[in-house]
């Protein structure tokens, strides 16, 4: 943590870690405990009272069908985006990692969606798939389908996937491209004496060897689907038709500055903040295990 | 190479092929429609090769008022406030960070400590978990609408202070027992030793929270009132809205185009920072 050669104690390490701590209080920690006490509250829609509530919020929450489905839909959201993204990425790791020549050009032109800002990926796929103009939709009804996001929740849905799923295969084929370039090679070269053909070697050795970085991954893609995804649903569905698409982080910027359901806001927010922190663990206890291989 | 399979070798090539064909095919669309006139771009099925319109759209979206029927800044004025919001965010960040980091890990004072978890809670609370009182905050200190509002809630970071923690621990004892034996004060050792030493990883970071300030949306589309203060990538949604009456696809996807060509050519352009960048700030 400290060097064994350091300064002596004075005012300079207060000024240098003022700047950081200041902003810290005032744009995290103050508006962090607003939003828990905030949490126990109700207020009335004019803002005229508010009236301390303990944990009313909460449990109208834990009641609270809509939510409940919000949740569950946010959590197939997420393990449909981080199956879908984490699956093609390590498939094109995994043949990226064969190639002697132009893997590093391949590796270019595979990252660069990684650039592309959640609200974008959102507008470039609903205009890929607009159901009088977009050119899969012209596609698909040539088998039967007649695709329309804005009344069918499930297509919905999937157009969302899509594009939250496109945007991260960039950041998992990263991780997985430099996982795999790190396997000594003897080891795979061993294998090969042994007899084990490429694929044997893909699922015995290979895929093993990069469980951890699939287990980081895994934390990463979650924490992506749950927050960073806002923009592809603000862009895409506004949490719609009917609730489809409205997942949790839609949903509290939806109650709190559409709805001005303050309490009720603010009450998802703490929740939020809790699978956080929680996700926020787990990663930290992979991170002291990822040396063990 | 471990053994020779030219069918495997091709059919790799075929799949990583087929991979950048799937990952580049949206923004291919977006470019061939920015190329097209605005009555092309009614009828379906969309043209899949450009046209000879890209010049014209380019200068209507960049110095017209974007979308016809629509009050909003010009194009260039958005990306000119992007641009400022994302330095604003990479230069204030690693600004703050590499100071607290070093009075972290160069100095021993009271409350060491509680600083240090102090910023690590950060970690934990992204803006779109306390949008709302955050708001109030920035409201309160009358920051709505200006590059400060837009920027400073976003620049305290734990994941920069622990990266440059974690670069200073990795640099020799006697480097500063050399420095103070030369007469050196910490300002002196900071600003002549640590920071030429730490280059790369700034670069690095530089390019990671680039893009990060580039592509905000949700805090930038609440904070903003006034449409000279709008940023380019959260002007899309608008667009899209607008989109639903009068479709003007060739002027949106213009402006998706120009609003990812900075941070993708940074990435592009800087790929070895940026590899670099990512895996050190996420691990």
């Amino acid at each position: 943590m400290l060097k064994r050669v350091h300064f002596p104690t004075s005012l300079l390490p207060y000024l240098l870690v003022a700047p950081q701590v200041i902003i810290t209080l005032v744009f995290f920690v103050w508006p962090a405990s607003q939003a828990v006490y905030q949490s126990f509250l109700i207020e009335d829609a004019f803002g005229i009272s508010t009236e301390f509530v303990w944990f009313e919020n909460f449990a109208y929450l834990a009641s609270d069908e809509q939510y409940l489905g919000s949740f569950g839909r946010t959590i197939f959201f997420s393990v449909c985006v981080a199956v879908l993204s984490m699956s093609a990425a390590l498939v094109l790791a995994g043949f990226a990692d064969r190639i002697v020549r132009g893997a590093t050009t391949y590796r270019t032109l595979l990252i660069w969606p990684y650039a592309v800002a959640p609200v974008l990926a959102g507008a470039l796929w609903v205009f890929m798939f607009n159901p009088t103009l977009g050119i899969f939709p012209y596609i698909l009804e040539f088998v039967g389908i007649d695709w329309n996001h804005y009344l069918n929740g499930s297509h919905a849905m999937m157009l969302v996937i899509f594009a939250a799923a496109w945007k991260q295969i960039a950041y998992n084929f990263l991780f997985y491209l430099a996982a795999m370039q790190s396997i000594p090679r003897s080891l795979i070269e061993a294998a090969a004496i042994d007899g084990a053909g490429p694929v044997r070697r893909f699922w015995d050795h290979i895929f093993p060897l990069v469980s951890p970085t699939t287990f980081f991954l895994l934390v990463i893609n979650a924490v992506y689907a749950f927050f960073d995804t806002f923009g592809i649903i603000h862009a895409v569905t506004q949490g719609g038709p009917a609730n489809a698409t409205t997942i949790l982080v839609y949903k509290v910027y939806n109650d709190g500055f559409v709805g001005l359901d303050l309490g009720g806001s603010a009450a998802q927010s703490v929740i939020l903040m809790i699978l956080v922190i929680a996700m926020t663990v787990v990663q930290f206890r992979y991170v002291e295990r990822k040396v063990e291989y | 190479m471990i053994e020779n399979r030219p069918i495997l070798n091709m059919i790799s090539h075929a799949v990583l092929i087929l991979g950048v064909v799937i990952v580049a095919l949206p923004i291919w669309i977006t470019f061939v429609a920015a190329t097209h006139d605005p009555v092309r771009m009614t009828q379906a099925p969309i043209p899949m090769l450009p046209g000879g319109y890209f010049w014209e759209n380019f200068t209507q979206t960049l110095f017209g008022g974007g979308l016809s029927g629509t009050e909003s800044a010009p194009v260039w004025r958005m990306l000119l406030n992007s641009m400022m919001m994302a330095l604003m965010i990479s230069f204030g960040k690693i600004a703050i960070s590499l100071l607290s980091a070093f009075a972290i890990v160069y100095f021993k004072f009271p409350f060491r400590m509680g600083f240090f978890w102090l910023i690590f809670i950060t970690l934990m609370l992204p803006v779109e978990v306390r949008i709302l009182p955050t708001f109030q905050v920035i409201a309160d200190l009358g920051m709505l609408n200006s590059y400060w509002g837009l920027s400073i809630p976003l620049i305290a970071s734990a994941t920069a202070t622990f990266m440059f923690r974690q670069v200073f621990l990795t640099i020799p004892d006697e480097m500063l027992e050399s420095a103070r034996i030369d007469g050196a004060g910490p300002l002196r050792f900071f600003w002549d030793i640590l920071i030429p030493l730490s280059r790369t990883n700034i670069a690095a970071l530089f390019v990671i929270l680039f893009i990060y300030g580039w592509n905000q949306y949700l805090w930038p589309l609440l904070i903003t009132t006034e449409t000279d203060m709008t940023t380019i990538v959260m002007s899309i949604k608008q667009m899209l809205e607008a989109a639903e009456q009068s479709p003007q696809w060739n002027i949106i996807m213009m402006t998706a185009l120009l609003a990812m060509i900075p941070p993708v050519f940074v990435v592009v352009a800087m790929q070895r920072l940026f590899v670099q960048g990512l895996t050190e700030t996420d691990k």
